[in-house]
């Protein structure tokens, strides 16, 4: 028998489907990386959880969009038509979209924690940055995921849901009006918006998404969980990824399918009236709830304020907050050695009050 | 000035071929998404209701050409007619009889019953337009612009 170049016995190849994978792709690499893959346990374990919470969502949300697209045609005169067809008439056809637009919620919630306990245990810090960044386009994918689906049901709520938003956009200066009418296919909100927001939804953002969520799982596998800073004096205990925390996790993912299964079938989605471009808008008109902290703080701006247009200054500033969020982990110099804590503990705290207060306002007072 | 070499002379003309190449297909694609120019054209001019159907202190919402407009038979009598389309965020505005405004329900914004931005976020007036009754038409037209 051919012994090892270094005298070790070459060990006897696998047989069945795994050796003839294993002969030619190695697999027995990836078996010592997910064998040596752990977790550091810490007192705030649980936040790790989130990002696979989102991740399962994303594929509950890719399966039940599938089933959809079967059924869902885009068109003024066919979208609500056709929703209204998969909610009545086709078996199951409720549930599929009921799922869909609840997961949709609660991806975006995970999403939304999922950073806020990366930012509050300042896990962006070098050499996660890049990690910190694709999440935030993740974030941003996700929001625009919600923004173009809401329109496809092409039910009233949606429809000045989506006129608003895409004004938001024209108010910008110089690139403002182009945009809009890139955006809606034309100066307003009609059938040609509706195909252009029905391909950005099931095509181009799935693909952007995808790329997006790719690296951002590639830089975590390559780098692995980020430990407290603490532990660089002291190194506290790990857990093993394989099979102890991806057990945990897979446990977690089969209860919120339970949750999901209960909000969908307790609290179906509803559908609305169809849109009327000729009709004014209902009261009680509001976007998603992850938007209403921007709809609520735009609903309070004075029309002017030192003579720029309140919405304009309100958009801008928006703007300004959102790439302020994506550098964090480069304006946060402190971070790798602990200092400034309590200065970005502050500044979370603040960005959550404000973003849950509005929320509520905007819920409450729409 | 000494002349380039010839690494330096093919780099430079695979710089032009790689910007001529993008450009020959972000333009037809980046032409292709701006969409062409909409059929309908801007009314000047539409039948917005007849007497019987807005009784005084209500409104109607009525197709101009592509956009909405609002007729409104305040409780003087009078039918005022301006642009539906909220200056705001684009929303479509309605009348409300026990504010006696022009109200938005986006933004809470509100107009008076001459298109005047009162309240609320609105930063411009909505655009008036001319009413003329024909018999129980009436007929909602652009204000000339005045000389």
């Amino acid at each position: 028998m051919a012994g090892h170049p270094e005298g070790r016995p070459t060990p006897a190849p696998s047989r069945g489907l795994h050796g003839w994978l294993d002969a030619r792709y190695q697999l027995e690499g990836l078996r010592g990386f997910l064998a040596e893959k752990s977790v550091p346990v810490t007192r705030h374990f649980f936040l790790y959880y989130f990002g696979g919470v989102a991740l399962f969502l994303f594929i509950i949300q890719v399966l039940t969009g599938i089933l959809l697209l079967l059924y869902y045609r885009a068109g003024s005169d066919a979208s609500f038509e056709s929703v209204r067809f998969i909610v009545s008439q086709v078996k199951f056809g409720w549930l599929v979209r009921s799922i869909h637009s609840w997961s949709a919620n609660l991806m975006a919630l995970s999403a939304f924690l999922h950073m806020f306990s990366v930012y509050f245990t300042r896990a962006y810090r070098p050499p996660r940055e890049l990690s910190w960044v694709t999440g935030f386009l993740l974030l941003v994918l996700v929001m625009g995921f919600g923004f173009s689906g809401y329109l496809l049901p092409w039910n009233e709520l949606a429809f000045f849901a989506t006129k608003v938003g895409t004004d938001i956009v024209g108010v910008l200066p110089f690139i403002g009006h182009p945009l809009l009418v890139l955006l809606r296919g034309g100066d307003e909100v009609t059938g040609a918006t509706l195909s252009r927001f029905f391909g950005i939804h099931v095509a181009v953002l799935p693909g952007l998404f995808t790329v997006v969520l790719a690296l951002h799982l590639l830089m975590i596998q390559r780098q692995g969980m980020a430990e407290p800073v603490e532990w660089e004096r002291t190194p506290g205990r790990r857990m093993p990824f394989f099979p102890h925390f991806m057990l945990r996790d897979l446990l977690l993912w089969v209860v919120v399918l339970n949750i999901l299964a209960v909000l969908a079938v307790l609290f179906p989605w509803g559908l609305g009236q169809k849109a009327d471009a000729f009709a004014s808008a209902p009261a009680g008109i509001r976007p998603e709830w992850y938007f209403l902290f921007m709809f609520q703080t735009l609903k309070l701006l004075p029309a002017r304020i030192a003579g720029i247009e309140g919405e304009l200054l309100g958009v801008l500033g928006f703007g300004a907050a959102g790439l302020a969020w994506l550098l964090v982990p480069f304006f946060d110099r402190g971070a790798d050695s602990g200092r400034g804590r309590s200065a970005m503990r502050l500044i979370g705290v603040a960005v959550v009050v404000y973003m849950i207060v509005f929320t509520v306002l905007g819920w409450v007072l729409a | 000035m000494p002349s380039p070499s010839r690494r330096e002379f093919l780099n430079g003309l695979l710089a032009v071929f790689g910007l001529a190449s993008a450009g020959a297909v972000l333009y037809p694609v980046l032409s292709f998404l701006r969409p062409p120019p909409s059929g309908e054209a801007n009314a000047s001019s539409v039948r917005a209701a007849t007497t019987d159907e807005i009784p005084p202190e209500s409104g109607k919402v009525f197709r101009f050409g592509s956009k909405p407009g609002i007729l409104v038979h305040t409780a003087t009598g009078e039918y005022r007619a301006f642009s539906a389309t909220c200056t705001h965020l684009d929303c479509i505005v309605q009348y409300r009889s026990d504010l006696g405004q022009i109200w938005c329900a986006c933004h809470n914004g509100r107009y008076d019953l001459d298109g005047r931005n009162v309240a609320g976020p609105p930063p411009r007036p909505l655009e008036k337009f001319r009413v003329v009754i024909q018999g129980k038409e009436i007929i909602v037209s652009r204000e000339e612009p005045s000389s």
